[in-house]
């Protein structure tokens, strides 16, 4: 999110400070400025905000001024909302919110004669176009930069619909089955049941909260506009948005929580920079209200804050008065809440809260406000009391063990995707049948979780010779995965390959070729440190193109035996690495997989 | 060496013995300048002084036993003599080295470089994983594993993501196939971060808690330099009576300092995650330029290294569905998690992530 520092000093004319000690200041609150522009003399600098999901309320520019009000205790400007008088309308616009549990308040102002064209800057504090200008967004029509400007400045959704296409009144309601809507986009949808919509009498206007419909669009022929601010319930326009693939910045807000208060008054900005271009407001602001709504966001319930939480959370200052009563107050006033006070013995507060700040429900959320406001970096380093001994995982000793003795024997530690393809998997699972699909794979060949290591080691092998690279010997200690897409089984297995030549060095003899026999050995070897008795090995003699599998179970002589020599095995390997010159006389690789017991 | 019998001795005179005693010691130098090495002079005892069938075994019965009882002494005096001077012989052959020619034909070259088996390398995020792991084991911080197939409820509901919460929609994860039909909770999926041990730590014991949580972890996000579906977490949980914010800031402080060493500051900003509140980012002074500024930090002077925060008390009322101890008013915790691949590619220059994962012999042998 774009964020311009002289549209912050509208609303902040004192702010005494110079745009990069705001954006620092602001940061340590955890309004995070990540970069920052200088857009030359008398435009102040552009911010490039990341705002945390729960601070809905600063992802405009009027939320992060508010912010900035609270750090240097200045008094913030109120948003310009003075309307010219409206003339009467013969009967009040009609509104009616049929479905009360998914909108709580509904705004509708009527506008008559408006000309659509070019937004006019309508100064003092909408420069529409210099902002625009400056925060690159691009100027569409005023009806169309009215509603951005209102969103850009103070996060509030609105909509303005060609009031000459709307029949009847609004209302507000769920979908009927079957019903259809063209939205802005130009998509034709099929609503569902479940969906909120914004309807006339006779049909959908729009998506509430997500999009507007396309035959109620703003046009150059429009003359008489409706502007809608409203307030809509979180899950109802989240699961809207999701079944029609949808993600607006009006979902975004109203996902995450509006502010109930904020819909008049962006209806007014909005209105403001239409009737700029000519018109008249027709009758007062329509504003449909539900009691229980309104009781949950603006009048909700005060939260009971005692300063004994406060410090058993917090801990220790670097400042010796540690958070004092006052401090708390202090904090949480600058912030919009109102404070009560219980008694002087054992501080404690009824805190009632900002409209605007649907975030905080519970004590730990104030407690999180005096922390970030007060300052992270003003609480001192302790170190809590050491607790009880360090308990040792039991098989920990064994995979260190393990992975200690194959590094002594020249293997280099591979991590290797935890997927791999159905063809792959039917290939090596030690359980057949035993593979689980995902149900939303990155590809085909990551369509499953993998049954056995080998195949990412073989790969592995294989990508190092299509690098050119002759010697390998890699081996992984991972978790593999079976059973079924009802009940997943996880164990952690071992697996090692080699190819090529020995890693010895020596100035005496020659290098030899790493033979079935020094797999065997190294198989052995693991064998013996694992504790439990592994519940399969399987060793791969693979020319690479052509793996032979070899399973032996529990203990006793490794039965090596052929388990597939059909082309599938050739082309479940080669297809994923194909490299030059390795068709007829493939090198031999070996690979071995232990799929142990260590861990249950 | 044969085992040559000696000659029938028919005449006892004194030029007859001379001659037949000197052949002897002549025979007895020549065969212990012909001897090379240890086992030559085992032979050459044996032949010459073994007891039933040696030389001298063999003289002392066919010469001395069979002469006239005149001759006897003339022929005790020349084997007493003999004996001695192959007693003499076997001790010189016994003590001298090997010969030069022995030395020239086992002869090696001691300078040329020693034969060694190369050892392999330890993977760089194992390594990274193990060397956050023992700073927190020096804390007393046990550590926890735990399965990468997960329920929804572990990984999500239990962390304080509610079912349909926008906080979801930060973590695309990756799911098992057919699920659809099960409750929400108990839908299977690929782990999105090493958390829901956490959970199951705390439903296993009572507080007190610390342990530290390494693990492969899986997002559904496209590969790019420095992301990738798969990536590992080091985690951590410290929950007891009395744990404050400002125990995280000096936990995590102090194993910054000893990861890092012990000139780097850190700081803490204001963040959100669904599971701790207060919530809180940490940075650490840029590693290579000591903070003053460079490419690496992007001349900040500061490099952000993990998440942490307070455990949310909507996560102890979840655990204390199972373990009534955790109740959010009478204990208090923290959490902090930080990526591996991210501390590892800083630590070691490592600008593709893909390359932990693509098994290149010569990228991970650079970390032997």
């Amino acid at each position: 999110m774009n964020i311009l520092t002289k549209w912050l000093r509208s609303y902040l004319p004192e702010l005494p400070v110079s745009d990069t000690q705001l954006a620092e200041d602001l940061t340590l609150r955890g309004i995070a400025v990540e970069g920052i522009y200088d857009l030359g003399p008398g435009n102040g600098s552009l911010y490039e905000m990341d705002i945390t999901t729960n601070r809905v309320d600063a992802m405009n520019h009027y939320g992060i001024a508010r912010e900035a009000a609270t750090i240097y205790g200045l008094q913030l400007n109120p948003l310009e909302v003075a309307l010219p008088a409206a003339g009467p309308a013969t009967q009040p616009f009609s509104v009616r919110i049929e479905a009360e549990d998914a909108c709580g308040r509904f705004t509708a102002r009527v506008l008559r004669g408006t000309t659509i064209g070019d937004s006019r800057d309508w100064f003092p504090s909408a420069e529409v176009s210099t902002y625009f200008g400056l925060v690159g967004q691009k100027q569409i029509s005023n009806a169309v930069d009215a509603t951005n400007f209102a969103w850009l400045a103070m996060g509030q959704p609105t909509h303005a619909f060609d009031l000459d296409k709307i029949e009847g009144g609004i209302i507000v309601r769920r979908a009927r089955k079957g019903e259809r809507l063209k939205t802005l986009d130009g998509i034709e949808r099929t609503l569902d049941p479940e969906d909120l919509i914004i309807a006339d009498h006779v049909k959908p206007l729009g998506l509430a909260g997500v999009m507007g419909g396309w035959d109620t669009m703003i046009t150059s022929a429009t003359t008489n506009v409706l502007v809608e601010a409203a307030w809509f319930e979180p899950m109802a326009v989240r699961r809207t948005a999701r079944r029609h693939g949808l993600h607006t910045d009006a979902s975004h807000r109203f996902e995450r929580g509006a502010d109930f208060n904020a819909a008049p008054v962006a209806s007014a900005i909005v209105s403001r920079i239409l009737l700029a271009n000519g018109g008249n407001l027709e009758g007062d602001l329509v504003d449909v209200r539900i009691p229980s709504w309104e009781s949950r966001t603006v009048h909700r319930q005060p939260i009971t804050l005692a300063l004994s939480e406060v410090h058993r959370i917090l801990g220790v200052t670097i400042d010796k008065d540690g958070i004092t009563a006052a401090a708390v107050e202090a904090l949480l006033t600058s912030l919009g809440c109102q404070l009560t006070s219980h008694s002087a013995q054992a501080p404690a507060w009824q805190v009632a809260l900002p409209s605007w700040r649907l975030d905080l429900e519970r004590e730990i959320d104030l407690i999180e406000e005096v922390a970030r406001v007060y300052g992270y970096n003003r609480f001192a380093n302790t170190l809590p009391s050491f607790g009880e001994g360090v308990k040792a995982l039991p098989w920990a000793e064994a995979e260190s063990a393990v992975r200690r003795t194959l590094l002594a024997a020249g293997f280099h530690e591979a991590i290797t995707s935890t997927f791999c393809s159905a063809i792959e998997a039917s290939l090596t699972a030690p359980l057949p049948g035993q593979v689980v699909p995902l149900g939303n794979p990155l590809s085909e060949e990551a369509g499953v979780l993998r049954p056995s290591l080998v195949p990412g080691i073989l790969n592995a092998v294989a990508g190092n010779l299509h690098r050119d690279v002759a010697d390998v010997r890699l081996f992984e200690l991972g978790t593999v995965f079976s059973g079924t897409t009802e009940k997943v089984d996880e164990r952690q297995a071992l697996a090692f390959a080699a190819l090529g030549l020995l890693s010895e060095e020596s100035s005496l003899h020659p290098a030899r070729a790493f033979e079935f026999h020094d797999l065997k050995g190294a198989v052995a070897a693991a064998r013996a440190l694992l504790s439990g008795t592994p519940a399969a090995i399987a060793i791969c003699l693979a020319p690479v193109l052509l793996p032979i599998l070899a399973i032996a179970s529990g203990v006793g002589p490794m039965n090596v035996r052929p388990l597939s020599l059909h082309a599938a095995a050739n082309a479940a390997f080669s297809a994923r690495n194909p490299y030059p010159g390795c068709t007829a006389s493939a090198p031999e690789a070996f690979a071995a997989s232990i799929s142990a017991s260590m861990r249950r | 060496m044969t085992n040559e019998t000696i000659p029938d001795l028919l005449e006892f005179n004194d030029s007859a013995l001379d001659k037949a005693f000197t052949a002897l010691e002549k025979r007895a130098g020549d065969d212990a300048a012909a001897l090379r090495d240890s086992d030559g002079a085992e032979a050459f005892r044996l032949n010459w002084l073994g007891r039933k069938q040696g030389i001298l075994t063999e003289v002392s019965g066919r010469w001395l036993k069979g002469a006239p009882p005149e001759s006897k002494k003339a022929v005790g005096e020349r084997f007493k003599k003999l004996k001695d001077l192959v007693e003499r012989l076997l001790e010189e052959a016994s003590s001298a080295g090997p010969s030069d020619a022995a030395l020239a034909a086992e002869a090696i070259d001691i300078t040329l470089p020693g034969s060694r088996r190369l050892t392999g390398a330890e993977h760089p995020i194992t390594r990274t994983m193990n060397e956050i792991t023992s700073v927190f084991a020096a804390l007393g911080y046990s550590v926890g594993v735990g399965p990468e197939v997960e329920t929804d409820f572990y990984n999500f509901e239990c962390m304080n993501f509610p079912p349909g919460h926008p906080a979801r929609d930060t973590q695309d994860t990756l799911v098992i196939a057919n699920q659809e039909r099960r409750p929400l909770r108990d839908r299977l999926l690929l782990r999105t971060h090493t958390s829901p041990v956490q959970m199951r730590t705390m439903e296993s014991q009572p507080p007190p808690v610390r342990i530290v949580i390494p693990g492969k972890v899986h997002r559904n996000d496209a590969q790019d330099a420095t992301h990738s579906p798969i990536f590992h977490q080091v985690e951590g949980l410290c929950v007891d009576t009395n744990i404050t914010f400002s125990d995280l800031k000096g936990t995590l402080d102090h194993a910054m300092k000893a990861l890092f060493g012990s000139s780097v500051k850190t700081r803490f900003f204001p963040s959100f995650f669904p599971f701790t509140e207060p919530s809180a980012d940490v940075q650490i002074s840029c590693i290579f330029c000591g903070g003053k500024g460079c490419r690496k930090c992007k001349q900040s002077g500061w490099i952000e290294l993990l998440g942490c925060g307070m455990v949310d008390p909507a996560v102890f009322a979840f655990a204390a569905e199972k373990q009534p101890a955790y109740d959010p008013k009478k204990i208090s915790g923290f959490a902090f998690g930080m990526g591996v691949e991210r501390i590892a590619m800083m630590k070691y220059g490592i600008s593709e992530i893909g390359q932990f994962y693509a098994g290149d012999m010569r990228f991970l042998g650079q970390f032997a």
